[in-house]
């Protein structure tokens, strides 16, 4: 068979002992293209928007209305924004690159064999747990935060009742599934994408593969809004004030006013 | 039986089995959002990418077991 298929993303060549594998090489490139692309927005700022601007604006004031329609107005949203939006415009964008046509075509020689030259960028499992761990992190503080740690460890540690720590087990593992479960959906399916052309254009080079393709399209889209939004969700998650706090606050409140009437 | 045709079985039996649950299971969000649609079809807007998210999520058992079977094959 002629199909080459490998779960690793090939290695190009070597910095040194710095293995640069092909899905590293197109990060680059991708990263270089946010880079110059919004320095170069940022020095042409005009009153009057050109085409170029006029864009940027629309995709990313259609982005802030979501942020704020799911995590609410004001400073929650502008402050998880950046984040949400950056990863969004970012996966979108590794996930368009491989429709350019042609691409696939060019291999280069990297000492052992052929290899191509390009590989869709979250097709490299490196790259997307990165981004998750990223995710989860900037939640675990956010929890932590909004709840303080006494809390939150008693949120995964509780003592007083058999039901309660094993409640607290499985939200610890519910925590660690979170990693496995947001990375391995949008590696998964890029991959499976990847694979799924491979397959197809292996079998029948002509027309077959087109709807294949416009099906990655499509995944290729509603993967980059899944991943930002459930990063989304779980943050406006974490900033909700849980139930204990809250009773807390109420009884305060409720003894300051009976001091009050007493008074 | 050798390995190698044990892996393969393996392969198609975890597709297989891991796309059972999801296939049903998208089919009735988008029937139950197309159905909400056509009663209330001002709400599309809003309907659609929540169908697109939960539908992803819905799928998402499959890609593990895809993830898994691909793992058997190819790692």
């Amino acid at each position: 068979m002629g199909l080459n298929i490998s779960l690793a993303p090939e290695v190009l060549f070597y910095i040194g002992t710095f293995p640069v594998s092909n899905t590293f090489f197109w990060f680059i490139i991708v990263w270089l293209i946010f880079i110059i692309g919004a320095l170069f927005l940022k020095n042409n700022l005009k009153m009057v928007p050109g085409k170029m601007q006029n864009l940027t604006e629309m995709a990313i004031s259609g982005a802030y209305d979501f942020t704020e329609s799911i995590i609410g107005k004001g400073k929650r949203a502008e402050r998880v924004f950046p984040l949400v939006a950056t990863m969004f415009f970012f996966i979108l964008i590794c996930n368009l690159i491989p429709y350019i046509p042609g691409q696939a075509a060019i291999t280069i020689y990297n000492g052992q064999g052929m290899v191509p030259l390009f590989r869709s960028i979250m097709a490299d499992y490196g790259l997307v747990f990165v981004m998750t761990i990223t995710t989860v992190i900037t939640v675990q503080i956010i929890t932590i935060a909004v709840s303080g740690p006494f809390l939150y460890f008693k949120k995964f540690i509780n003592l007083k009742s058999p039901l309660k720590f094993f409640l607290g087990v499985m939200d610890l593992i519910g925590e660690v599934a979170k990693i496995v479960s947001l990375s391995f959906r949008l590696f998964g399916n890029i991959f499976a994408g990847e694979v799924l052309t491979a397959v197809m254009l292996f079998l029948m080079p002509f027309i077959v593969p087109l709807p294949f393709a416009f099906l990655g399209l499509l995944t290729a889209t509603v993967q980059a809004f899944v991943f930002s939004v459930l990063t989304l969700v779980f943050i406006s998650m974490a900033t909700e004030i849980p139930e204990e706090k809250l009773k807390k606050k109420e009884k305060k409140m409720k003894t300051n006013q009976e001091i009050g009437q007493e008074v | 039986m050798d390995i190698e045709s044990a892996k393969y079985i393996a392969a198609g039996l975890a597709v297989g089995l891991g796309a059972i649950g999801p296939g049903i299971g998208e089919g009735i969000a988008a029937s139950k959002a197309l159905e909400s649609i056509g009663r209330n079809p001002e709400a599309s807007g809003k309907i659609t990418p929540l169908m697109f998210v939960s539908m992803a999520i819905t799928e998402s058992t499959a890609i593990y077991a895809l993830v898994i079977a691909l793992i058997i094959l190819f790692a």
